[in-house]
């Protein structure tokens, strides 16, 4: 991208000026220069048509990993009134509703799972349904998905999936309000009847990660983190119940926004009014597919914990936080000194409480909520903690951001000979797709290192822990 | 029917490109397109067919709700598709799709969770038909 064009406000904070008589919110994109220089330029396009929707609060937002998405860039954040006009838009959430990361650390060290590291790999691989063309082995009716819309992870407690120790350390404690499974489609309900408990494709993942450094040795105690220690992270969303919703809702409400008097900058910004019944539905649809992702996770921490205790019986693997990066939730902020009730969307964003926030359990109530940067299967993954004065509606990175697109990735590398080579690093990757390798090779990301960075330099999140991969079970 | 099925870049997804002397031909070559990214069409068998049929007066809202319906409909089969027809009246659209359910032979590729808006048209020239979109992965 040409920075020309763009002012710093900070050494991470960059913003583009507003030509004479343009309308529309001011936007800021977290990011040191070469972060910054390497984003396509559809990324600042992106953000710009994200500032002229109706009712946004404040600044349009991009983080440090932000790359090109759909209506939204991926790294985009973006806070609405609905007392003044804000909208809610399907293309600000995405169409993987509420994917997001669950985050276990164990009691062991590397050397206890290293002699049998590819045992359980092949462990992993055999009961984790990953991969497309895969199904669990939960098979549900309808009524059950609507009451998983309705319960979230509790439901998959109640199933005896998990522990009841793990709701305190899930965002909304496992279930977000506002839930309507009325305006899912029967389709959509269709669709997750054998999807409960499974990965997914693409850049989804179960990885088993070592704690190789501690940046922040007081957050990490109260993470539960230290060096050596083995942890397990879980990258999914809400799968095909969520595709549909995302399916249905971005044609419906792209066709309805005329009619709704919305002139949209980009029909993929596909929205309504929050206070419209479009816009209701969608809310009411969204935050359906957002509990079933928080089973949809419950259940594969439970897996997960299953496969610990047939190969390292004296494992142990508490929750660390699960945390939803495509989501719209309303939330409070304090805008000029006015605390006002916001919509807040973020598309490949994780939010970031500071510490005191009246929502973190209380074990994290000092240290602030736990973020997590998911990196490439071949670099790692960081662990930071929300900070106070957070300028961006309490959000923060969430992934590594894709440097090369999927179709460069497939004519540079070859899925086999990369998984050879990360397991000639001892990274143990388990997989059904060599192609999906291949796209997800970790040449294909950006920098992690340099993302954590900029986001601590920014002050959206402050960095705690880097996770090295050791065992990568992919989609 | 091209031999290879054409795509476009897409710093995150993929960008799926159909063509073909008929809107229906490129529709159908933008399926092609679509489903070779989650398995190679020749290792797709034809043991099931589905039809799909919709209205939709708008055809790049119909190439968009003719890849989701095709999405929709392979994961309820638990199958891939590898050849597609389809027909058209006005907005009246009736397609077919031919494939098998997943078996491990089948060399699996990446998921398709959607066919968006993103770059979205459907155009034509002296040469035919061209339909492309950027599908969600």
């Amino acid at each position: 991208m040409d920075i020309s064009r763009f002012k710093a406000l900070s050494e991470t904070c960059w913003t583009l000026p507003k030509a004479a008589g343009e309308t529309r919110a001011e936007v800021q994109l977290y990011a040191d220069r070469e972060l910054l220089a390497e984003m396509d330029d559809k990324v600042a396009e992106q953000i710009l048509n994200v500032a002229r929707l109706p009712g946004i609060v404040g600044p349009a937002l991009a983080m440090p990993d932000a790359h090109w998405g759909y209506g939204f860039p991926i790294g985009g954040v973006a806070a609405f009134d609905a007392e003044r006009g804000g909208i809610i838009s399907a293309g600000g959430v995405g169409f993987d509703i509420s994917c997001g990361i669950r985050c276990l650390r164990s009691n062991l060290a590397w050397p206890d799972l290293a002699p049998r590291a590819a045992q359980l790999a092949d462990a992993l691989y055999r009961s984790i349904p990953a991969g497309v063309g895969e199904e669990g082995e939960i098979k549900l009716g309808i009524r059950e998905i609507d009451d998983i819309m309705r319960q979230g992870a509790n439901w998959a407690l109640a199933r005896g999936y998990g522990e009841e120790e793990d709701l305190q350390y899930i965002e909304e404690q496992g279930c977000v309000p506002g839930a309507d499974p009325r305006q899912v489609s029967a389709l959509a309900k269709q669709r997750q009847r054998g999807e409960m408990g499974t990965l997914g494709s693409g850049n989804h993942y179960l990885e088993v990660q070592v704690v190789e450094k501690v940046y922040d040795p007081a957050c990490a105690e109260a993470f539960g983190l230290r060096e050596g220690q083995i942890v397990v992270s879980i990258h999914c969303g809400s799968r095909g119940l969520g595709h549909q919703i995302g399916t249905d809702y971005l044609l419906s409400l792209a066709k309805a926004a005329g009619r709704l008097g919305i002139a949209l900058p980009d029909r993929e910004l596909a929205c309504a009014p929050i206070n419209s019944a479009e816009g209701r539905a969608y809310l009411g649809a969204m935050n359906a597919a957002i509990n079933c992702a928080l089973a949809n996770r419950q259940i594969l921490a439970h897996l997960t914990r299953e496969v610990f205790a047939r190969i390292l019986p004296q494992a142990r693997l508490t929750t660390l936080f699960d945390v939803s990066h495509n989501t719209c939730k309303r939330e409070s902020h304090e805008v000029e000194g006015e605390t006002r009730w916001l919509y807040v969307h973020r598309k490949g964003a994780t939010r970031a409480f500071a510490p005191g926030h009246a929502q973190l359990p209380e074990r994290y109530r000092q240290a602030g909520q736990p973020v997590i940067i998911g990196g490439s299967m071949g670099t790692g993954s960081y662990v930071l903690a929300g900070l106070a004065g957070n300028p961006a509606y309490a959000s923060a990175s969430h992934g590594a951001g894709r440097a090369m697109s999927r179709h460069a990735a497939l004519k540079r590398w070859r899925g086999r000979e990369l998984i050879d080579e990360l397991a000639g690093r001892d990274i143990l990757i388990r997989t059904r797709s060599l192609r999906g390798a291949a796209e997800e090779a970790p040449g294909a990301y950006k920098d992690v290192d340099r993302v954590a960075e900029a986001t601590e330099k920014a002050g959206l999140a402050k960095r705690v822990a880097f996770l090295r991969p050791k065992i990568c079970v992919k989609g | 029917m091209n031999d290879k099925p054409a795509y476009f870049e897409h710093g995150a997804d993929i960008g799926v490109i159909g063509r073909g002397p008929t809107l229906e031909d490129a529709f159908a070559e933008a399926a092609r397109a679509t489903f070779a990214i989650m398995a190679p069409p020749d290792e797709v068998a034809e043991r099931l067919g589905v039809e799909i049929d919709f209205d939709e007066p708008d055809v790049e809202f119909a190439l968009v709700t003719w890849l989701n319906r095709l999405l929709a409909e392979a994961r309820l089969h638990g199958a891939v598709f590898g050849r597609f027809e389809l027909s058209r009246t006005g907005a009246h659209y009736r397609g077919r799709a031919f494939g098998c359910q997943w078996h491990p032979a089948i060399a699996r590729g990446t998921e398709v969770k959607g066919a968006t808006l993103t770059a979205l048209s459907v155009t034509q020239d002296e040469n035919g038909w061209e339909a492309r979109c950027v599908v969600d992965v």
